[in-house]
């Protein structure tokens, strides 16, 4: 596995490094090769790590080395903490209105990232919380979209909103908002079919939504396992549509999940949640440094570095 | 299809600001690469046999790197004759992946091709999981015209995959096609699901072609590669298809896995109508990998 021959490759470097006191330029090109390489394995952007590894090398060069940490884990230590701060440095909540309005959210992103069953986890986390949701099937494209939608709403005891596939998504959403209002829901949840950031047509389609709804919070679900293209699809959806929290999904495989740096670096929105299961109840709140730790594939030279 | 020209004027425009192979010229074509999914490994493969002809052969102009560098790639893609024989035989079509990269749309994409050759083809719907994954299904099998044998949602996938397979026998199909549910390769018990569904295949049909297609998203980073390389643990893949390339997503991963695992590209996935799949052409794929989007 990649995540082993990384550690090795670190221990090499380690072991060339010499002197204590401080990082030398020597030592901070060296470790910060291997770190590029680590990042890159794990699919994050090659601009935002050229961008990242320029940012720790300026820090770390001159900086003093701990006495218990030989200068190679000095600098993981600081790309460690560059990571977390540039993952956001706190769990973000996802905002919602009293509960005497209807807040409305909105799923988005390309096909099969998650959105349906993502909204439907989401629909009963809230509901456990106390709130009556909506989910909306505003995904008319995908054969039986409708139907998936309706059995995840059932499995969750949420009620499913649908108009059929002959209407228009934007309709489909204010005519549930409207049924929100009338019969006391306060969040309300759309399903949007799958888009690539580049169909015109598909993205006009969500921005009349958020033209004739007032959408509080568009959340771009984004597949843990995407690779280069991360930067463009959310770079595309945030500057179109305009992101306000982002949820990464898949994450209970064995990728290393690159693009939630790459996603965070160029729209700077919040990582909300991930998506740790198919199953209804898979979803977990995100923590940046747990996220900043699997990305560097590095757990045990930072358990290490963590009790220094 | 592009020609060679093509290829080249796509590359072309990459290479048109340098006028020596410097390190800033090998640095852009790693970008490019790397850019493009293929990958550390992969890439550093291509670069060092670019750099290597270009010292052997006194190369001094970028331009002349063009043939090479496509050359190289190639290279690194050669996996032998690629073979589509289960359309001419009798045979069972196994598609396999994670969690929405495609199987199932790809499942009826292909099977409007087949019948469209006026194939008889059978549908096994063997995702009793994914909520609706059956509707799906069914709603593709009309789209193209054939016959789905399905299961209620929580049956045995393999029982479905074994009255598919009766059924497939009995009504003289030339081809079935078994959409199964998506799992990542890392959960142990669904991988084994996988195994039971050959092991019935192989038992009840001994004397039917077989294909495994393992479907990738084109979207996808590095995770692909271990993606490729568990399914091939359980699985006899024969071919891969990779989706989504109607997308800004080069796939490039697809030359990571076919030069380290040998597994060849079949076809690839460019839209979500029936028509959106195409048998794979190398030349293409080594162009698009190029082509750079113009407000970049
Ligand atoms: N393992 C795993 N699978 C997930 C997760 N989230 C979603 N899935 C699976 O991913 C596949 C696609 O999920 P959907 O919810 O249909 O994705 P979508 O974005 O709505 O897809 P489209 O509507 O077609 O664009 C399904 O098989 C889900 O069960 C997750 O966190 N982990
Ligand atoms: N743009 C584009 N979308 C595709 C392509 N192939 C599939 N899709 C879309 O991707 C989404 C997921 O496709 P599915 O066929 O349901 O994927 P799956 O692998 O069967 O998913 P699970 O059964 O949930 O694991 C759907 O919205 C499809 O329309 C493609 O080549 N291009
Ligand atoms: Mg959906
Ligand atoms: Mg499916």
């Amino acid at each position: 596995m990649a995540f082993e021959s990384l550690s090795d490759k670190l221990q090499n470097v380690f072991k060339n490094l010499r002197g204590k006191g401080r990082l030398s330029e020597a030592d901070v090109k060296a470790s910060l090769k291997e770190v590029k390489m680590a990042l890159l394995e794990a699919d994050v952007s090659f601009k935002v790590v050229k961008q990242f590894i320029k940012s720790v090398e300026e820090r770390a060069i001159g900086a003093d080395v701990m006495n218990s940490l030989t200068p190679g884990q000095q600098v993981v230590k600081i790309v460690h903490e560059e990571l977390i701060s540039l993952m956001g440095s706190e769990t973000t909540e996802l905002k919602l209105k009293n509960p005497s309005d209807v807040t409305v959210l909105m799923m988005m992103g390309l096909q099969g990232a998650g959105k349906t069953t993502t909204a439907a986890k989401l629909a009963g986390k809230l509901k456990s919380k106390g709130r009556k949701v909506l989910l909306v099937a505003c995904d008319v494209y995908r054969p039986a979209a409708i139907k998936q939608l309706q059995v995840n709403g059932e499995k969750q005891g949420v009620e499913v909103f649908t108009m059929g596939e002959n209407q228009k998504p934007v309709n489909i959403a204010k005519g549930a908002y409207e049924y929100a209002r009338k019969n006391n829901f306060n969040v309300v949840i759309l399903d949007t079919a799958g888009r690539l950031h580049v169909d015109e047509d598909m993205m006009e389609e969500l921005q009349q939504i958020k033209e004739n709804l007032h959408v509080d919070q568009a959340l771009l679900t984004v597949d843990a396992m995407t690779g280069q293209d991360a930067v463009n699809v959310a770079t595309v959806f945030n500057d179109k549509i305009g992101i306000d929290g982002v949820i990464l999904t898949k994450l209970d495989g064995d990728t290393r999940g690159g693009a939630a740096l790459s996603v965070k670096a160029v729209t700077g929105k919040p990582i909300l949640y991930i998506g740790m299961g198919e199953k209804l109840s898979d979803l977990e709140q995100f923590y940046p440094d747990r996220m900043a730790s699997r990305i560097l594939g590095m757990g045990d030279v930072l358990t290490l570095i963590e009790k220094a | 299809a592009k020609t060679r020209a093509n290829i080249a004027a796509g590359i072309d425009s990459i290479f048109s600001g340098y006028s020596a192979i410097d390190d800033d010229f090998y640095e852009e074509i790693e970008e490019i690469l790397i850019m493009g999914d293929i990958g550390i490994n992969a890439t550093n493969a291509i670069l060092e046999d670019l750099k290597q002809k270009v010292k052997e052969q006194h190369i001094k102009d970028p331009s002349q790197c063009k043939e090479l560098l496509i050359n190289s790639i190639r290279e690194q893609m050669r996996v032998g004759e690629v073979a589509y024989r289960f359309e001419q035989e009798k045979s069972v079509v196994l598609v396999i992946g994670v969690n929405g990269v495609g199987k199932t749309t790809s499942v009826g994409k292909l099977a409007g091709k087949l019948k469209d050759q006026g194939k008889k083809v059978i549908l096994a719907a063997a995702d009793t999981f994914r909520a609706a994954a059956g509707e799906q299904l069914t709603e593709w099998a009309n789209r193209a015209g054939v016959e789905i044998i399905g299961g209620s949602e929580g049956a045995d996938p393999a029982s479905v995959v074994y009255d598919a397979v009766c059924a497939a026998k009995a009504r003289h199909a030339d081809v079935l096609l078994c959409d199964t549910a998506g799992r990542l390769h890392n959960k142990k018990n669904l991988m084994e699901e996988l195994r039971k569904i050959n092991r019935i295949i192989d038992r009840e049909y001994p004397d039917a072609f077989r294909e495994t297609l393992v479907v990738l998203d084109g979207t996808t980073g590095q995770n692909a590669l271990e993606q490729a390389r568990q399914f091939k643990e359980v699985c006899d893949i024969t071919g891969i298809i990779l989706t989504k390339l109607d997308g800004t997503a080069k796939g490039g991963i697809a030359v990571a896995i076919q030069s380290e695992l040998g597994i060849p590209v079949k076809y690839i996935g460019v839209g979500e109508s029936i028509e959106d799949l195409q048998k794979f052409d190398a030349d293409e794929f080594v162009n698009a990998l190029f082509h750079q989007e113009s407000n970049d």
